[in-house]
């Protein structure tokens, strides 16, 4: 049990479980899950089917964070992607035909890839601060999608597009599918190879890995590299499910709902030891919360006062200065019982405490 | 820079000159440099406009139009120069500004609603302030959760504009003191005091001194200055700037908006660095980051005289930011060396 209660997800899972279980009550229909035509449909599928852009940036966005670093440019660089895609398809003959799409989303790829390319140039070989590198691209970049749509807003009918957001494949959303494969993809890279060990490394103390002989600016590349990627990957399924490039409104936000689901899955800001699972609850929390927020009739253009309110909550939960406070409270406490009143139950409730304070520290 | 030691090298009284100018005075060079571009700028368009640029009629409407991004960044300067950061500013502004629409149509007195406003703001601030210093929570992320509070609020006070029909607050936009075809509004002037008292502040008081202690060196902080109270009070003093944004602004459309200012965050971030102040902290002026307004303001004015489309606006901010951040680097590496 207290292995459990230590585990770095205990935190994050719990709160998943519990922002289930509210909705549960509240209106039972939630967790109900309907098969019609050899699809499942239901208020969970949506979550499943509508985190995949969150999740995309997030798994890279905790890579980054992972080495003392942060990506402000997320956003754009998804609006640059579904821009680039959106305009091949929209110019070539034939929008429906599959090798289009193909060729589309390569291109579109392979433009985050460079623009990731381009953080990571700033941040570890010029050696900018990362908020500051990556602004510089978070404000050109909705810039440079504008001039690639021309500043309209294309739309097209092509229907392998559409497929990438709302078809189905195995009962379950494909978007979903592209989800479980950045998952598997980060997740296999940074845990079954040094690779995660290393990032670490350099996030805890990067002249010190340097020394002994990481190759941490490579490592460090490496990770705006693959945030861009997995942005790019998002900006094109956030243009599918709209089926148009929108150079405002895509990934509007959303470097801040990232940053907030890798803080909320329990990786600190500071850098070093990551979680990727952690992330992934962090991004369905997020995603519950905001399917929380609709089902209460709040507009969503006021869901970000409920936010600030999960991130003051998770940082002061978090906080070093709460845990000094909470310790020296409970000491108080007890040196204020007499001697022969606490026995043995006392004792067992400090700890039971004690390691709660703890858990604290690791979340 | 080293362009320019080449050329000096030969002459070696001048290169002395500029070797203690530039250990001595290395935090102006940034400042210099945004006034050496905004006289370019200046330069340029009057030359690409044919002589239609550098007229009292435009150089007006720069302050009148900027007034409220000047009030943003003399906050945000202050937080920076703290190795800080402000995402909150665009939002609070947005709150704000619908915040006094919606008051004074349900008929409140301006005497009563702009105190109000700027109050809400400074709490904001204090919010801010807090989590940085008692909860140890980074900057970024405790402004963070000031931008998304700001901004849902915004939508909780209304869903759509506001009319301002107060003519307290519209005398502060349509008022034009003239000189000649200079003119300059209550708003304009209401910026200019801004500026003035943040200068004034950061150079002569010991509050000001203790701000740019806390950002260039945390040791000498401790040696009996008030950190504590001053990093809490940086982000009060951008909460009530942001706060005064939103009363300039809504003045100035006439209108209360809640998606006002979506993105103003890092316009002011990057007039800011522009002007001078270096992100790590400890080294800015107010008047630089005036400068990196009017620069802003200057670039936005000749993309709208040349038709060119906005988007531009965005790409050339973005490219002149990275310009100075790469300059910046190369000054703080240099000053690295030599201490």
């Amino acid at each position: 049990m207290r292995r459990i209660v230590k585990s770095r997800l205990f935190w994050p899972v719990a709160a998943l479980i519990l922002l289930i279980l509210i909705n549960t009550i509240a209106r039972p229909q939630f967790v109900r899950i309907t098969f019609q035509d050899g699809r499942l449909y239901g208020a969970l599928i949506d979550i499943l089917r509508n985190s995949a852009p969150l999740m995309l940036v997030s798994l890279g966005m905790t890579i980054v964070i992972a080495t003392r670093g942060i990506d402000l440019s997320v956003g754009a660089v998804m609006a640059v992607s579904g821009a680039v895609a959106l305009t091949i398809i929209d110019g070539s003959a034939d929008p429906n035909s599959l090798g289009t799409v193909i060729v589309a989303l390569v291109a579109a790829i392979l433009v985050s890839l460079v623009l990731g390319m381009w953080n990571g140039l700033l941040v570890a070989v010029l050696g900018i601060q990362p908020i500051i590198a990556t602004l510089v691209l978070m404000l050109a970049g909705r810039g440079v999608a504008l001039l690639i749509t021309g500043g309209f807003i294309t739309t097209v009918n092509s229907s392998p597009f559409e497929f990438i957001a709302s078809g189905y494949t195995l009962l379950l959303p494909f978007a979903f599918f592209i989800s479980i494969a950045a998952i598997a993809a980060v997740g296999l890279a940074e845990r079954r190879t040094a690779l995660g060990v290393l990032t670490e490394a350099v996030g805890i103390n990067p002249e010190a890995s340097r020394l002994a002989g990481v190759r941490s600016r490579s490592i460090i590349w490496t990770a705006y590299a693959a945030s861009g990627v997995l942005s790019g990957i998002a900006g094109v399924i956030y243009a599918s499910n709209i089926r148009a490039a929108d150079a405002n409104a895509a990934g509007q936000f959303i470097e801040l709902y990232a940053i907030l689901a890798v803080v909320l899955g329990g990786t600190s800001l500071m850098g070093g030891k990551f979680s990727v699972a952690g992330t992934v609850v962090g991004v369905f929390i997020i995603q519950t919360l905001n399917s929380t927020i609709l089902f209460l009739g709040v507009p969503s253009a006021q869901s970000p006062v409920f936010f600030a309110v999960v991130v003051v909550i998770v940082v002061v939960i978090q906080s070093p200065h709460l845990h000094r406070l909470t310790r020296s409270l409970i000491r108080s406490i007890r040196t204020n019982q007499t001697p022969e009143a606490n026995g043995t139950t006392t004792n067992g409730e400090s700890a039971g405490e004690e390691s709660t304070s703890d858990v604290e520290v690791t979340v | 820079m080293t362009a320019l030691e080449t050329t000096t090298a030969r002459r070696t009284s001048l290169r002395d000159y500029y070797q203690s100018f530039m250990s001595r005075r290395a935090s102006l060079i940034p400042a210099f440099a945004a006034i050496a571009i905004l006289l370019l700028l200046f330069i340029g368009a009057e030359i690409l406009l044919r002589g239609d640029f550098i007229a009292p009629r435009n150089i007006s409407a720069l302050l009148l139009d900027n007034a409220y991004l000047l009030v943003l960044a003399v906050g945000m300067t202050f937080v920076m120069v703290t190795a800080g950061i402000d995402l909150s500013v665009g939002s609070v502004m947005a709150f704000t500004g619908i915040w006094l629409a919606k008051l004074l149509a349900a008929g409140m007195s301006p005497v009563i609603a702009i105190p109000l406003i700027l109050m809400g703001a400074a709490l904001i601030g204090l919010l801010m302030g807090v989590l940085v210093q008692y909860f140890d929570v980074q900057p970024f992320i405790a402004t963070l959760a000031g931008l998304f509070l700001a901004r849902g609020l915004a939508f909780v006070v209304s869903l759509s504009s506001i009319k301002v029909e107060d003519s307290a607050v519209l005398w502060l936009q349509s008022t034009r003191f003239r000189l000649g075809s200079w003119y300059i509004t209550p708003t304009g002037i209401l910026a200019l005091l801004v500026v003035i008292v943040g200068a004034f502040v950061m150079q002569f008081t010991r509050f000001g001194r203790t701000t740019y202690a806390i950002g260039g060196n945390e040791q000498s902080a401790l040696m009996g200055l008030k950190v504590a109270r001053t990093t809490v009070a940086v982000y009060v003093i951008s909460g009530v700037c942001a706060g005064l944004a939103g009363l300039v602004l809504t003045a100035y459309s006439g209108a209360g908006y809640p998606r006002n200012g979506v993105g103003t965050e890092l316009d002011t971030i990057a007039a800011v660095v522009i002007g001078g102040t270096l992100l790590t902290g400890g080294r800015g002026y107010v008047l630089g980051s005036m400068v990196g307004v009017f620069v802003y303001g200057t670039i936005k004015t000749i993309i709208s005289f040349m038709g060119a489309e906005q988007s531009w606006m965005q790409i050339i901010i973005g490219a002149l930011l990275l310009v100075f951040i790469v300059i910046q680097r190369a000054i703080v590496a240099r000053s690295d060396r030599r201490s």
